[in-house]
């Protein structure tokens, strides 16, 4: 289990306030300009060094993305872009950073801000979380007022810039370039890469989007070096501390910050009180988001949470949101459940994912029922792989996957019901 | 974004102008110079706030919502063809287009809720207030809605009313909050059984050392 000196968020359920005061009792924006003062070089390289990879699912790492930002101005400023559009179902733990770590967040946008050359910052929080944008606000302006940010921010030499963005409910705008067109005040629909936005981003300038997580974890990374979280988490691919969200049917579900690498079985019977009714009453858990493809009790039993030993599973680390199923849960339903939300949310943009996740939602609501044949399936599992990597954004990809999973461990129990089905309507 | 209410409400007011122009000038200022069509969704929040601010207090109310006149104002402040911004209105979900309850209750159905009961809260809701998902009730005072994620997980189940979430709820729980609501006592927001934010509510399982200094536990 991680030590807790080894814990980056020590408000995380806001058991003291999230204002200035108290934050620098807990260490925020302690001698930040010395941090700067090393140099935008530095930072980057300690980032590297850490071997942080982005916490909003695609892991990819951060110390990368930020040296792709241009080190020379071509007269076109450079943007910082926070991504808090949290709306991943199964996942809640930005909105703590957001309501009772907020100068986490605002130190981090400061010093990765100054590491890529940006000289302002657009936080996109989802509009569903007013309160919570209001503290980000209240915290935005009490940095402003002890000379935290605005012109020579901390006293470093830097001018930098924050303001909120708020969001209207659109799950799409967690996608990078929907964001930026959604700030742009258009609709929220992805953007087709290359140009990635470090070439062209915001307002087509020089933009890096990170993830609240992933930027509220660099002030004490910086701090207490690279090597410390590379420490931390099974090997080098996989570092640090990770916020894990555990929902569904556990005794105490809760927000915890763990090691990477934890073993799933550990994270749940440690911090949210086992499952209902003991491991043994297990169905399945989707371990990272509802993207990411369940996985059954066998492979639960050992799995340990990480990027890459979730992908060896056919699954992954996504935002660590973890659902708990036992086996009183209807699995197919609760997977046509996301086909519906895959539906809803999709922009619209690309055929493929338009048409197939309200086709996808339809046919699985057929084999809730068990009104489909067994060809149909296969049919089920075919417009998926058609859909998964024919659209811009990932979100086609995302609606096929939990059915693939569904498909890939669930099938004998699928077919069982197609078939009582058919007895029943014989009789 | 699929969108059941329609652009033309039954009732459009011919006009409407922003009261708190200090406010828009704020908002337009968050943007670089030219790039001011980026406040049409602050815009459109705020146009949608001081509708709800008059329907608070008319009789009977009404909640939050962007009349065409509004849609039309805010494409002449941030100088783009109506179009524009009709269409962002109608993509995203939180615009309002056609008026609502002054209570728009947001129910979580998606599955962490839905595994949590979510369905019973639903339940619990229409029977309380004898309306289905998409209604208001007669009196003005509540419209309901099922919505995805809200993003609030761990505490399921889990519902929206305006900007509060109300978590970790239970039919009773939800039936004495619309209770509270229909006769105007103000209800504390956030875990309905009491725990704090995410917390396990049996306890804090790390910085147990730190709790115990707070008086956490």
């Amino acid at each position: 289990m991680l030590a807790d000196q080894d814990r980056i968020f020590t408000n995380v359920y806001g058991w003291e306030s999230y204002a200035l005061a108290a934050a620098r009792a807990r260490g925020d924006w302690d001698n930040t300009k010395d941090i700067i003062a090393k140099g935008r070089d530095w930072i980057i390289d300690e980032m590297k060094k850490s071997g942080l990879r982005g916490r909003g699912g695609a892991g990819f790492p951060t110390g990368m993305k930020w040296s792709f930002m241009p080190k020379v101005s071509d007269g076109r400023p450079s943007y910082l872009v926070i991504n808090a559009d949290e709306s991943e179902p199964g996942t809640c733990k930005d909105r703590d950073i957001l309501r009772h770590e907020p100068h986490k967040l605002l130190e981090g946008a400061l010093l990765a801000g100054f590491a890529m050359g940006a000289h302002r910052a657009y936080i996109y929080i989802r509009g569903e979380f007013y309160n919570e944008g209001s503290t980000i606000n209240l915290a935005i302006k009490e940095a402003y007022d002890a000379g935290l940010l605005g012109k020579n921010a901390a006293g470093s030499g830097w001018d930098f810039d924050v303001v909120l963005h708020r969001g209207g409910g659109a799950y799409i705008c967690g996608e990078e370039t929907a964001l930026i067109e959604s700030i742009e005040g258009k609709k929220g629909q992805p953007r087709n890469k290359p140009p990635f936005p470090a070439g062209a981003g915001l307002y087509s300038c020089p933009t890096t989007v990170n993830n609240v997580e992933t930027i509220a974890v660099a002030p004490t990374i910086l701090r207490r070096g690279g090597a410390w979280f590379a420490g931390i988490g099974p090997n080098e691919k996989n570092t640090g501390t990770k916020l894990f969200c555990i929902s569904g049917h556990v005794n105490n579900p809760c927000n915890v910050e763990e090691a990477m690498g934890i073993p799933l079985k550990e994270l749940i019977e440690k911090h949210a009180g086992g499952v209902r009714g003991g491991w043994d009453n297990l169905l399945a858990i989707i371990p990272g988001g509802s993207s990411t493809p369940l996985l059954p009790k066998d492979i639960c039993d050992t799995v340990t949470m990480d990027f890459d030993s979730l992908r060896a599973v056919q699954s992954g680390l996504g935002t660590a949101g973890v659902i708990v199923m036992d086996k009183s849960t209807d699995v197919v339903a609760a997977i046509a459940r996301l086909s519906y939300f895959y539906m809803h949310e999709s922009c619209g943009q690309c055929t493929p994912c338009r048409e197939g996740t309200g086709w996808m939602w339809r046919m699985m609501q057929r084999m809730v029922k068990g009104n489909a044949s067994v060809e149909d399936i296969d049919m089920l599992l075919d417009v998926s792989k058609e859909i998964e990597g024919h659209t811009i954004c990932a979100h086609g990809d995302a609606s096929a996957w939990p059915i693939q999973g569904l498909f890939r461990h669930f099938r004998p129990l699928v077919e069982q019901r197609l078939m009582d089905y058919k007895r029943k309507a014989a009789a | 974004m699929k969108k059941s209410a329609a652009l033309h409400a039954d009732f459009q007011p011919s006009n409407f102008t922003f009261r708190d122009l200090k406010k828009v000038e704020e908002i337009l200022s968050r943007y670089p110079k030219g790039k001011q069509r980026s406040a049409v969704m602050p815009l459109l929040d705020l146009a949608q706030r001081q509708v709800g601010e008059d329907g608070a207090k008319a009789s009977p109310p009404y909640g939050g919502w962007i009349p065409r006149a509004a849609m039309d104002e805010i494409a002449r402040i941030i100088d783009v063809p109506p179009i524009k911004v009709y269409e962002v209105a109608t993509f995203y979900s939180m615009y309002n287009l056609a008026p609502v309850g002054k209570y728009l209750v947001q129910m979580c159905t998606t599955t962490p809720c839905m595994l949590c009961g979510s369905g019973d809260i639903v339940k619990a809701c229409e029977e309380k207030l004898g309306i289905h998902a998409g209604q208001t009730t007669q009196d003005g005072l509540f419209t309901l809605m099922e919505v995805e994620c809200l993003g609030a997980c761990v505490n399921a189940p889990m519902i929206q009313v305006n900007d509060d979430y109300f978590e970790d709820l239970t039919p009773d729980s939800t039936r004495q909050l619309l209770d509270d609501l229909t006769h105007g006592r103000t209800s504390s927001h956030g875990s309905l059984k009491g725990r704090k934010g995410s917390m396990a509510l049996s306890g804090p399982t790390t910085l147990q050392d730190k709790a115990k200094k707070i008086g956490v536990v």
